[in-house]
């Protein structure tokens, strides 16, 4: 087989397909450590059954998934740890299930996000995703219940989607199983650092306020200079999240380099950890 | 953790100061950056293929089955078909299944266990005691549970339970609950202990706790078997043959019911007094419908439910069928260690319209409520020195249903012992795993006995008023 061939072929999600194996619980070590966030009830359980290959119970009504499940796959040689976290409209307020969320995302440092939205409901939707992509650049969007939105009378134009998050979106229909073997070829570019993600931040904020997250974001920069995110740690400091100003305080937050992530198989750190 | 450092500081003052600067409603600020970012990317995403259906089917339906009028009735009507169809649908397979298991494996075990020479109390321990245990527990359960818990599934793949949550919430809410208390005592109606973990949804730990205490109210498919059982011996029979399905399903609603009831007012209770506060406010998402995938939810509902519920069931049925054999074989001064129980608590169990064989099976039941039916048949044979059923003290016999009511019947069971029973086992202890379950979910000791002991409580309170009542009325 030529080499231009076999590029061809690699480019093609079907070429893939086979390639998945599903590990379920069975990990032992891990190259990629990946999450699952979304919205209450846009089927990340079914996701992450489809994925893992885990008959973890899947019902049709929101706050069914409230403790983090976890599971496995292997694709293309690479182990992956996929942790499937409980479903929030949002990350900013206080409740244990968006703490839990907000503080794997951050502290746990997967290696990709996968925030799983419904396509039928994408501007409350999207709400997450923009909240979820000011705290990490890689994230894949999963374009769940294509099918259903079909049903609605909506067409969602994914390109158009992924050029202005800035991130891949995957069209899905996990009840299906459509879209599944694409979603994993994209989790693993991304992973790999194939696909690199630039996503979309918010800037739309008063000119005023703007001026002061700018002063503090800056403070941050001089303190952490390998943060990923000043704007961001710069807002939930205004903000008064304790749970961030304890990281400041501790810096346990300069440890949060994002770029120098490596899979190596070592366990999460030990805040992540205690959210189970 | 390394020492506090001096940069870190200043920038969380200078965040402190700056937080005035940007003023109070900086939050609302930030919600609406993000909010009109979402807006304007999925309006240029998203583009109508079509006119809109003039006809929304889930609109249609949730004006139904969420309307003020039309919203509970429906709701007593799907449980009740479901039980119906329960009901109806169990008993031939049940019967079947006690032929093959006890009408015909169990003489083949007592015949080998003769042949290879064991002596009688071994045979009694293990075929007598510990094979009869399981395999009624097997014969009863087993059908009503591969019918019921697929039916529960496609309800709720279908979405409707948060129509119930939906239903249920102001009701909640005016008894000083959480609305989502209506989610985790729907799943109460599954496994209370499961339905314990699931409390964790609920962030007020206020408002965690009443959904933790009256759990217990919601019926859980260890005591549906009992529920349907006494209500199709008792109940059904004495309506005509063509009704009694019906009327056995609709005394079974009856008690469910009751025990919402029982929810709401304990929850009233409890935060008018211990656990005082305001309801918190949260919003219920109603899911669309989806088609439930009929085959998929049979298949994960009798492997994930049904089974580790029947395995559950057997793992404790063994060792108490090992118990109620050696209480009833094991004599002092010529009586049986059951015999004496059974007298010693009669007449406490008389006042509370039940009898010392009940009691006595409670407690044997404690760490599964599953077998609290075979329990009582075989010690009602016992103490009421019945010949002809079964095969000596100890020894359970073939469950079916005109046996059973003759037993019981015999027993000096009425109608009162009936419907009381039924009370008593929607209200007395969770079952043992729910009590640790409870004890780790809270990490009080304190709140685990209250949670253990309230629903007894109440269950003999309601049973002794009940019983005195009756009695008036009769006499």
């Amino acid at each position: 087989m030529t080499a231009a061939a076999e590029s061809g072929c690699e480019a093609c999600p079907a070429h893939h397909t086979g390639n998945l194996i599903k590990l379920g619980v069975n990990m032992s070590s891990w190259d990629f450590v990946v999450a699952l966030a979304g919205n209450p009830n846009t089927g990340k359980s079914t996701v992450f059954n489809s994925l893992t290959g885990l008959r973890q119970h899947t019902g049709n009504w929101p706050g069914k998934t409230v403790v983090r499940a976890e599971g496995g796959f292997s694709y293309q040689g690479s182990r992956y740890k996929l942790v499937d976290l409980p479903g929030t409209y949002s990350l900013l307020s206080t409740s244990t299930d968006e703490e839990v969320a907000r503080d794997f995302i951050l502290f746990g440092q997967p290696d990709v996000t996968v925030i799983v939205v419904d396509a039928s409901l994408l501007e409350r939707n999207l709400n997450l995703v923009l909240q979820v992509l000011e705290i990490t650049d890689r994230a894949v969007v999963c374009l769940n219940l294509i099918d259903e939105a079909k049903r609605h009378g909506l067409a969602v134009d994914d390109r158009r989607l992924a050029r202005d998050l800035g991130v891949p979106v995957v069209p899905t229909a996990a009840r299906q199983k459509t879209g599944i073997p694409l979603l994993t070829q994209t989790i693993s570019e991304v992973a790999t650092g194939k696909v690199v993600c630039k996503p979309h931040r918010i800037e739309n904020h008063p000119p005023a306020l703007k001026r002061t997250i700018d002063q503090l974001a800056g403070q941050v920069v001089t303190a952490f200079p390998d943060l990923a995110n000043p704007r961001w740690v710069a807002l939930r400091l205004l903000e008064g999240d304790r749970r961030i100003t304890e990281a400041i305080g501790t810096g346990e937050i300069g440890d949060l380099n994002q770029t120098a992530i490596v899979g190596d198989g070592s366990p999460l750190s030990p805040t992540a950890q205690e959210a189970t | 953790m390394p020492p506090p450092n001096p940069t870190a500081d200043a920038i969380v003052s200078s965040a402190r100061d700056l937080r005035w600067e940007a003023g109070g409603n900086f939050h609302d600020t930030l919600m609406e950056s993000i909010y009109t970012d979402a807006a304007r990317i999925a309006d240029r995403a998203v583009s109508r293929t079509g006119e809109q259906p003039r006809f929304d089917l889930d609109r249609t339906i949730d004006g139904l089955v969420t309307s003020r009028w039309l919203g509970f009735p429906m709701m007593l009507l799907m449980l009740g078909v479901v039980f119906w169809i329960t009901i109806e649908g169990a008993n031939v397979p049940s019967a079947m299944l006690a032929t093959l298991l006890i009408g015909d494996l169990y003489p083949v075990l007592r015949d080998f266990s003769a042949s290879i020479g064991l002596p009688w109390w071994m045979t009694g321990l293990l075929v007598d005691g510990m094979y009869l245990a399981g395999a009624w527990v097997v014969a009863v359960m087993l059908p009503p549970m591969a019918i019921f818990f697929p039916l529960f599934t496609l309800l709720e793949d279908f979405g409707y339970l948060p129509r119930v949550a939906f239903n249920l919430d102001n009701l909640f809410r005016k008894s000083g609950a959480h609305g989502k208390q209506a989610l985790t005592m729907a799943m109460g109606f599954g496994c209370n202990a499961a339905a314990i973990v699931a409390t964790r949804v609920i962030d007020s730990p206020r408002e965690r706790l009443i959904a933790i205490i009256t759990n217990n109210f919601a019926l859980c498919n260890g005591r549906w078997p009992t529920q349907i059982l006494i209500a199709t011996i008792f109940i059904g029979g004495l309506a005509p043959a063509h009704l009694a399905g019906l009327i056995s399903a609709a005394s079974v609603v009856s008690i469910a019911v009751l025990g919402i009831l029982f929810t709401f007012v304990v929850s009233w209770g409890l935060s008018r007094t211990v656990l005082k506060g305001e309801a918190s406010a949260f919003s219920l998402e109603l899911p669309p419908y989806r088609p439930p995938r009929i085959l998929q939810t049979i298949y994960t509902s009798v492997i994930d439910r049904t089974l580790i519920v029947l395995w559950r069931a057997v793992i404790f049925a063994i060792p108490a069928g090992a118990a109620i054999w050696l209480l009833s074989n094991i004599t002092v001064s010529d009586v049986s260690l059951a015999e004496h129980f059974i007298n010693s608590t009669g007449s406490f169990g008389y006042i509370i319209g039940l009898n010392g064989v009940i009691l006595l099976a409670y407690i044997v039941a404690i760490p599964a409520n599953e077998i609290v039916i075979p329990t009582i048949l075989m010690l009602t044979v016992l103490s009421a020195r019945i010949t002809g059923v079964g095969d000596g003290p100890g020894v359970m016999f073939e469950p079916s249903e005109s046996v059973s009511a003759d037993v019981l019947r015999a027993g000096g069971w009425t109608l009162l012992t009936a419907v009381n029973l039924m009370l008593f086992s929607l209200l007395h202890n969770p079952c043992s795993t729910t009590i640790y379950t409870i004890y780790k979910e809270t990490k009080s000791a304190k709140w685990t006995t209250v949670s253990a002991l309230l629903p007894v409580a109440l269950g003999l309170i309601v049973c002794f008023l009940v019983a005195q009542i009756w009695r008036l009325l009769a006499a």
